[in-house]
């Protein structure tokens, strides 16, 4: 019954722009800008990489600021296994946990029994092995990892081509062959089973890593993703308010493209980018 | 029957399925023009205040107003919220359209989401799913309570408007569709 109501939230949330956020007054800019939920953290991604040494959970007195400024749903990071953060955060009555390879490892070969927990997970993949063997653990959301705080959406691209790639195999492949398959994607079989039913994934699937303008978040939505998470590149763009408004009216209006042409007009200087190729660590690689 | 849902945000799809289900035509509503030939219009459940806004960007706000003050129109959830007329604790409405008083995240949080069973008008032994939900506080004499979960009102009926503060999207139960659409 819990997974049921936690899949439901998820499913609350398609269609929607999920905005990291660093404190309360950036949570109110995320609400009016029309943001389905808020991520609560202390540092976005592309400061994470910047600052570098080891990225936690945020302190809870600056989790609580955020969730006492807006009625919207709140999400929190803890790191992959670290099962105590994430008890830490179910205290603290959030609305979702974000068991997240953007913050440093706490366990370099397993991830959270999220079954035990009342609460919803989000966890990223790169490709449907990953994201079957978290729903396994019990996540109720999955997200592309891309690559978080580079402002290069080529990563998500390439983990929600490889992801919908694999779910073709998976639908094209007899029944026989299933078990096969789930052994060379390390995949329950089950699950396996179900995406082969349903032609997706059995949870909502968002794109997250790199989004930084409008356009990112209607390609991201026209590959088949449910929604998108947006961090640093909102409030690392010279007009946080207006690229955020403009972020969910592209997410709304995905398949326009006068309205995109429309909302992509002035939106001041997007965050800078990196080249992925030139990157010293690649979240993308913790937690697989 | 043409049934339009309102697409901008939440589970939208859900309400679309539903009303295909029922042997309906369904239609996304994402700007005015969608709403030209619609019977029936559907708000889903989502998140209101992003809902709102996109409502108020894209000047929506008056085309839904004029479509659910004369026509058949049902929100789940926060869809209630949007037609609502007093939310309590704030100062502006959305639709304004429906004589309620409804509180958000009546319940708290996610954590606090719950699912029951109950009685809507005559559908007995109904799943109710309650996610995030609100609590409609207070009705006007005009507003018929067609559903309660202990002393907590959760669905009312306004002569063409409907409103439910859990998600009937959300199960495989289409009853609460099908009576919708029966009077619309």
């Amino acid at each position: 019954m819990r997974t049921e109501l936690n899949r439901g939230l998820a499913e609350m949330l398609k269609g929607g722009v999920i905005m990291d956020v660093v404190n309360a007054e950036q949570a109110r800019i995320a609400e009016a800008a029309g943001a389905c939920a808020v991520m609560a953290l202390e540092r976005v991604p592309s400061d994470i990489r910047r600052d570098g040494g080891v990225a936690r959970m945020s302190d809870p007195e600056l989790i609580i600021e955020i969730k006492q400024a807006v009625t919207i749903p709140v999400m929190a990071k803890v790191r992959i296994g670290h099962f105590v953060e994430a008890q830490i955060l179910e205290a603290l009555r959030i609305d979702f946990i974000d068991e997240s390879e953007v913050l440093t490892m706490a366990d370099d070969q397993f991830h959270i029994d999220k079954h035990k927990f009342e609460i919803p997970f989000v966890c990223g993949a790169r490709n449907l092995g990953e994201a079957l063997r978290r729903i396994g653990e019990g996540a109720v959301m999955i997200r592309t990892k891309g690559e978080a705080g580079t402002g290069n959406v080529v990563e998500a691209v390439r983990h929600m081509r490889t992801m919908l790639a694999e779910m073709r195999r998976v639908q094209l492949a007899p029944d026989e062959e299933l078990m096969t398959l789930a052994k060379e994607f390390g995949a329950p079989i089950h699950l396996l089973q179900e995406v082969k039913r349903l032609g997706k994934l059995p949870v909502v699937n968002f794109a997250a890593g790199g989004l930084a303008t409008p356009a990112d978040a209607a390609l991201m939505m026209q590959l088949g993703c449910d929604g998108v998470f947006v961090g640093s590149g909102i409030f690392k763009s010279s007009n946080p308010a207006r690229r955020a408004a403009a972020i969910v009216e592209a997410t709304t209006h995905y398949a326009d493209k006068e309205r995109l042409a429309h909302i992509s007009r002035g939106l001041g200087t997007a965050m800078a980018g990196l080249e992925i190729a030139r990157l010293e660590t690649t979240f993308a690689e913790r937690g697989q | 029957m043409i049934v339009g849902v309102l697409s901008l945000q939440g589970a939208f799809r859900e309400h679309l399925r539903a009303v295909q289900r029922l042997g309906h035509e369904a239609r996304e509503v994402k700007s005015e023009k969608d709403l030209r030939g619609l019977q029936a219009l559907i708000l889903p459940g989502g998140e209101s205040t992003a809902m709102g806004k996109i409502i108020e960007r894209n000047e929506l706000r008056e085309p839904l107003r004029d479509f659910a003050a004369n026509k058949p129109t049902m929100g789940t959830c926060a869809g209630a919220i949007l037609l609502a007329k007093d939310i309590i604790g704030e100062t502006k409405n959305y639709l304004g359209v429906l004589d309620i008083a409804i509180e958000r995240n009546a319940y708290g949080s996610q954590l606090d989401s719950f699912v029951g069973q109950g009685t809507v008008g005559r559908l007995h032994d109904f799943p109710l799913v309650f996610i995030r939900a609100p609590l409609i506080r207070s009705v006007s004499a005009s507003v018929e309570v067609i559903a309660k979960l202990g002393e907590d009102i959760i669905g009312v009926r306004s002569n063409n408007l409907w409103a439910c503060t859990f998600h009937p999207e959300m199960t495989a139960d289409t009853r609460l569709h099908a009576l919708f659409l029966q009077h619309a």
